[in-house]
């Protein structure tokens, strides 16, 4: 079975705000056109046109309700590779094909050892890696690790495709193993969360909680209906009022 | 900017190059990633006004677009009856003289008989400008079906209209609420914008009886019942008037609240405003005398009652609005049983817009000049946003509800002013825009181009298009009294009448990128039967039908000559100020597409067919003195050297012979070439003393007639009371130079109220007790195709969703299948349980289900076998018409009135399909085996 290097400082990962996400899909898309087109390509589908299109996609939205009534929600949840700190997609995989990296944290799949055992599918608990029959291959997020360091690209696009495209902002990268990143700044601000850290894989990713609903009551009391006793009808109190503001 | 490398994940011959993208309305700026001349990537131009480097779900799967299984490949002429996907592949050149002889007949000897109708189409500047020259007024976009009640309620309030007419000024605001705004409306700019608000702690606020999209992030969610917007937006302006939370400032300067009516009841002005012998509009002053309104700094009184010279009395507009929306009937309590808001709610929502409106009020220290020249040292804002769509418009009380969120507005001061709503370049125009329709009686005759544009805006019933009997002009009856300010046509409403030869038969009926044989028909199975009929000597009711589409979609297989389109990424396009530009509130801009690629196919851009067309037909605009081309180069050739007034074209920059003049200027041979250089757009920003109200800024208005925006730079006065409306009432009284004919009386003076009000559009028959209303998902948004092999994995069957307690009172769980009933018909689907929903509606996802075969889909797809269309149960014809084959429609502008749908619900057996089931279509070829 494969090793885990000594964890490094750095930590690549994702930050992603689900109080903004609204679940457009352009992070999937993105992700798939970036991969398929991309060195780690192609992503290929099968049955396009018929009962079952399929294929391997790293990024994927899920949509889903939680609560009911006032304190119910409809949640965008996006899901891809956590780049966990003791990721057992790793420690499984029988040929070293699925690796951490030391100096950067990604977990990437080397496709000319991979067997397509999906061994790493079954041991990963958060359905992160899907397997591409016409390769015989497991893809998952690599972290847009072709684009992150290409120093062909401007700067400001070294980030992952879905960073990239994110309409709503909702999507951050960076070094979460530094505690004064941007990213793990963002985190402490808004009480970033690991998924599932009761695993012990101690994921990387982190998901920023929706934010408090904003309720303004306190500044804007609304007035009561009923007027005073005695008070005019309403519209001669409101011509009075027109009258004063414009006698001033 | 163009043709630069491309990075190293994409190895090989890779370059990017910059177009705009298609796949919806927004327009973005894309970059094209090619590799070996194939389209590998798109994503965002981080330099572009409208999508700022973000791209969306359905942009980044515009790969899967361009090489879909789906695209026609060849112009076809069909062999077979309609609807059997027989064709035979016919040469360009045979395809274009054979639709030059149909549409030359027609021309020939009544223009009238060609009706030209296009769908989502970004090129109405020139296809309505064709149709003109032609000399037909039977044309439109798919506006009539979109949201034409929020583009004329806003046209002939205030100058502008929601869309890309505007935008928050996500900058400053404050508080922003949604109404009615289907799921990805207005997609990357509002979806930019929320992430902006939600990081600054801006409370955001959705009314929309659905919480998915943009509302299932929103901090409060107001679950309103369908078609009862207007109650609860009134119902707000009761509170505020209660309150006595208005801006009374920003109506003295800005709106005709001071402006006095007419109160003559029976005479043939009465409602209309008092004027001068000048025709100048006149006010009241508050020691009892009146005055022109035009008086620069006047305040004028608001309420009471004024002796006009004549002796007759007169009341401002403000006195009537406050009697009208302080009545018991506007009460947040009286209203709650029909929106389902409770009183104190509403009530809630009123303090909140006070709050900020105008207890956090934003001051810019920008000085301006008003149109009086008056100087102000800054600019003091109203800091609520606001955003509406669909939701509140496709309702046949839209017109009259869109009027009533705009007072909303108005009343809080927040028009055009920091922090509010503001307008977009080429608006504001005037209230309502000076263009009147083209296409009354005298205007039509045989080989003759129209005088004018088709589209306007009528100022009162002489400029409605009917004959001296009060019949429609038009074959989809807009600008009749039936549809008076149908300002977008009814796009709905054409295969219908022309199958029911009301008003007249049509020979040649033209298609673009209008899937009318499915989604983007009312009463699909009807409209299918319609594009079939036949007279009793066995021909077609509708004789001719030419189709242009990139996909084989549901209505190709009912063409009788197909015409097959590029990809967006595969020709030029001008996005054009002349059309629905992509300006920013502060910046006029406009852009174009290049091809970035060769087409793949034998196919043509439809636009350069149309004007292929336009010289064979010998079209004025279109052809030289000795009959050659006049745009020779195709549309990138129009494109640069069109003029529609001088120096004015479709494109505004870098005009003139060297390029340095906007806006105005003699056409400039690179100019194509520095569009591309700048990433495919050009915008002029606006100095900050010109970027708010506009509608009342010296130079904003110097320099908008500069650009030929408006005529003159007279002040744009929202008109809170409209005048024209009253004149239709009026009419229905039977003053005035055309006055109503009988039968159309009763609609016209109950809909033509000049005061936004409110009444039931829905039937309230209990047989039928759930509303029901679709929307596309993000990721198929305003699309006429969104068919890819990658987006239908995301989407590729949709389900009815339902609120759990309904489901439990019909017996359903989630996944059972149902019958969905409606007087039109019945389908049955499955459906899904959910929370958020206001409970007595149900909706789906619009345009999922298929029909099999069509799309290059399989018969065993899920969206042919379990996919559904609400379509079906939506009349075109209103149910209670009688003989009248009235539509469905909106009695101000006939927009189609698809959200008033009701609907009864009942268990089906489990498994099986969706229903109905149409035989499957494909095209089928001489020599092929599909």
């Amino acid at each position: 079975m494969t090793a885990i290097p000594p964890g490094g400082q750095r930590k690549l990962g994702l930050v992603i705000d689900l109080d903004t996400c609204v679940g457009c899909q352009a992070c999937v898309t993105s992700c798939k056109a970036w991969n398929d087109g991309g060195a780690y390509g192609p992503l290929q589908d099968l049955d396009t046109q018929g009962a079952d299109p399929h294929g391997p996609w790293l990024n994927r939205v899920h949509s889903y309700e939680d609560g009911v009534g006032a304190e119910g929600r409809t949640v965008h949840f996006p899901r891809s590779c956590l780049h966990c700190e003791q990721p057992e997609c790793v420690t499984v995989c029988p040929t070293g094909a699925s690796y951490k990296r030391a100096e950067d944290g990604i977990v990437l799949v080397n496709p000319d050892t991979c067997i397509g055992c999906k061994l790493c599918a079954w041991a990963c608990p958060y359905g992160a890696r899907e397997y591409d029959e016409l390769a015989g291959v497991m893809r998952k997020c690599t972290l847009c690790v072709d684009r992150i360091y290409d120093t062909s690209l401007p700067e400001e696009d070294r980030v992952p495709a879905c960073v990239r495209a994110c309409p709503t902002g909702a999507r951050h990268f960076g070094d979460l193993g530094d505690p004064e990143s941007a990213v793990s700044q963002l985190v402490a601000e808004r009480g970033g969360l690991p998924l599932m850290p009761e695993l012990g894989y101690q994921p990387v990713n982190r998901y920023l909680p929706p934010r408090e609903r904003r309720n303004i009551q306190g500044q804007a009391e609304p007035v009561e209906p009923t007027a005073p006793a005695g008070a005019p009808p309403a519209i001669d109190r409101l011509f009075g009022w027109v009258d004063r503001m414009l006698s001033d | 900017m163009e043709d630069s490398g491309a990075g190293r994940g994409l190895a090989g011959e890779a370059l990017v190059r910059n177009t705009t993208c298609y796949m919806c309305a927004c327009r973005c700026g894309i970059r094209v990633h090619l590799r070996d001349g194939r389209v590998a990537y798109i994503d965002g131009n981080r330099d572009h006004p409208v999508n700022r480097g973000v791209i969306c779900g359905k942009g980044a799967a515009g790969v899967r677009q361009q090489y879909s299984p789906a695209r026609l490949t060849t112009p076809l002429l069909r062999t077979g009856p309609r609807g059997s996907g027989e064709f035979r592949q016919v040469s360009w050149d045979e395809a274009l003289e054979i639709a030059s002889g149909w549409l030359g007949d027609a021309r020939r000897t009544d223009p009238r008989k060609l009706a030209f109708f296009t769908g989502r189409d970004q090129s109405q500047a020139l296809t309505g400008w064709w149709a003109g020259q032609f000399g037909t007024p039977n044309y439109a976009a798919h506006g009539g079906f979109c949201s034409v009640n929020m583009a004329a309620a806003g046209q002939y309030t205030f100058g502008g209209s929601f869309w890309e007419f505007s935008e928050p000024d996500w900058a400053h605001t404050r508080y922003f609420m949604m109404f009615g705004v289907a799921e990805d409306h207005a997609s990357n700019p509002l979806k930019i914008g929320l992430g902006e608000l939600k990081g600054r702690g801006v409370k955001v606020t959705a009314v929309n009886p659905v919480r998915t999209g943009y509302a299932a992030i929103a901090d409060e969610w107001l679950g309103i019942r369908p078609g009862t917007d207007g109650l609860f937006i009134g119902a707000l302006l009761h509170e505020l008037l209660r309150t006595q939370r208005v801006d009374i400032d920003y109506l003295l300067r800005y709106t005709n609240a001071g402006w006095l009516v007419i109160s003559d009841p029976g005479a043939a002005d009465d409602g209309l405003f008092a004027r001068d012998s000048d025709g100048t509009t006149l006010a009241g002053e508050p020691g009892g005398g009146v005055l022109p309104s035009n008086r620069p700094g006047i305040k004028p009184a608001l309420h009471g009652r004024f002796r006009l010279a004549d002796g007759r009395e007169a009341v401002p507009v403000f006195e009537l609005i406050a009697r009208r929306y302080l009545a018991d009937a506007w009460s947040p309590d009286t209203v709650a049983a029909r929106t389902g808001i409770p009183g104190d709610v509403t009530r809630r929502i009123a303090a909140e817009l006070a709050n900020a409106a105008f207890d956090q009020s934003v001051e810019l220290p920008v000085a301006w000049t008003d149109w009086t020249g008056q100087r102000h040292d800054s600019m003091i804002g109203r800091p609520v946003s606001m955003h509406a769509m669909r939701g509140i418009a496709a309702h046949a009380n839209g017109f009259q509800t869109c009027r009533l969120l705009h007072l909303l507005q108005i009343f809080l001061g927040s028009i055009d002013a920091p922090g509010g709503f503001l307008y977009r370049p080429p608006c504001p125009k005037p209230v309502a825009p000076n263009q009147r329709p083209a296409g009354k009686p005298d205007e039509i005759r045989p080989g003759q181009p129209l005088p004018g544009p088709l589209l306007g805006y009528p100022q009162g019933p002489e400029d409605l298009l009917i004959d001296a009997a009060g019949r429609p002009q038009r074959i989809d009856k807009a600008y009749s009294w039936e549809a008076p300010l149908a300002a977008h046509g009814l796009l709905h409403m054409v295969i219908s009448n022309a199958a029911a030869h009301d008003p007249y038969p049509v020979e040649v009926l033209l298609l673009y990128m209008a899937n009318m044989a499915w989604n983007s028909a009312m009463n699909t199975a009807g409209t299918i039967e319609q594009l079939t009929a036949k007279n009793e000597d066995g021909s077609y009711r509708i004789p001719k039908i030419i189709y242009a589409d990139t996909f084989n979609s549901e209505m190709v297989s009912y063409a009788d000559l197909v015409l097959p389109d590029t990809t967006y990424l595969e020709r030029w396009d001008c996005i054009s100020l002349l059309d629905r530009p992509i300006s920013q509130s502060h910046a006029a801009a406009d852009a174009i597409r290049q091809p970035v690629v060769r087409p793949e196919h034998d196919v043509r851009p439809f636009q350069d067919v149309l004007l292929d067309l336009g010289v064979r037909l010998g079209l004025p605009g279109l052809v030289r003195r000795d009959g050659s081309a006049r745009y020779p180069g195709g549309y990138a050739d129009y494109m640069v050297n069109h003029e529609r007034a001088p120096g004015i074209g479709p494109l505004a920059g870098w005009r003139g012979a060297n390029g340095t003049e906007h806006g105005r200027g003699a056409a400039n041979p690179g100019q194509l070439q520095r569009y591309i250089e700048a990433g495919c757009f050009w915008q002029h920003e606006l100095p900050p003393g010109q970027s708010y109200f506009r509608h009342a800024n010296r130079d904003y208005l110097d320099w908008a007639r500069h650009m030929g925006f408006i005529e003159n730079a007279d002040p744009i006065v929202f008109q809170l009371y409209s005048e024209t409306l009253q004149k239709f009432r009026l009419a229905a009284e039977g003053h005035g130079p055309v006055p109503t004919p009988g039968q159309w009386r009763q609609r016209i003076a109950q809909a033509f109220d000049p005061l936004p009000f409110w009444y039931p559009s829905a039937s309230d028959d209990q047989a039928y007790p759930f509303h029901a209303i679709t929307q596309r998902p993000m990721a198929m948004y305003h699309s006429w195709h969104s068919q890819n092999a990658w987006l239908r994995q995301i989407h590729g069957d949709n389900r009815l969703c339902i609120a759990r307690e309904a489901a439990a009172s019909i017996g359903l769980e989630d996944g059972d299948w149902a019958w969905i009933s409606s007087p039109t018909g019945r389908i049955r689907a499955r459906v899904r349980l959910v929370d958020g929903v206001q409970p007595d509606t149900v909706w789906t996802w619009n345009a999922i289900g298929k029909r099999a075969g069509a799309w290059g889909l399989d018969t065993d797809a899920p969206e042919a076998q379990l996919g559904f269309l609400l379509n079906h149960l939506i009349p075109e014809i209103h149910p209670d018409a009688g003989s009248q084959r009235l539509s469905n429609s909106d009695p101000v502008t006939g927009q189609a009135a698809w959200y008033d749908l009701k609907v009864s619900i009942t268990r089906a057996e489990p498994g099986g399909r969706s229903e109905p089931v149409f035989e499957p279509i494909s095209l089928t070829l001489p020599g092929s085996t599909s």
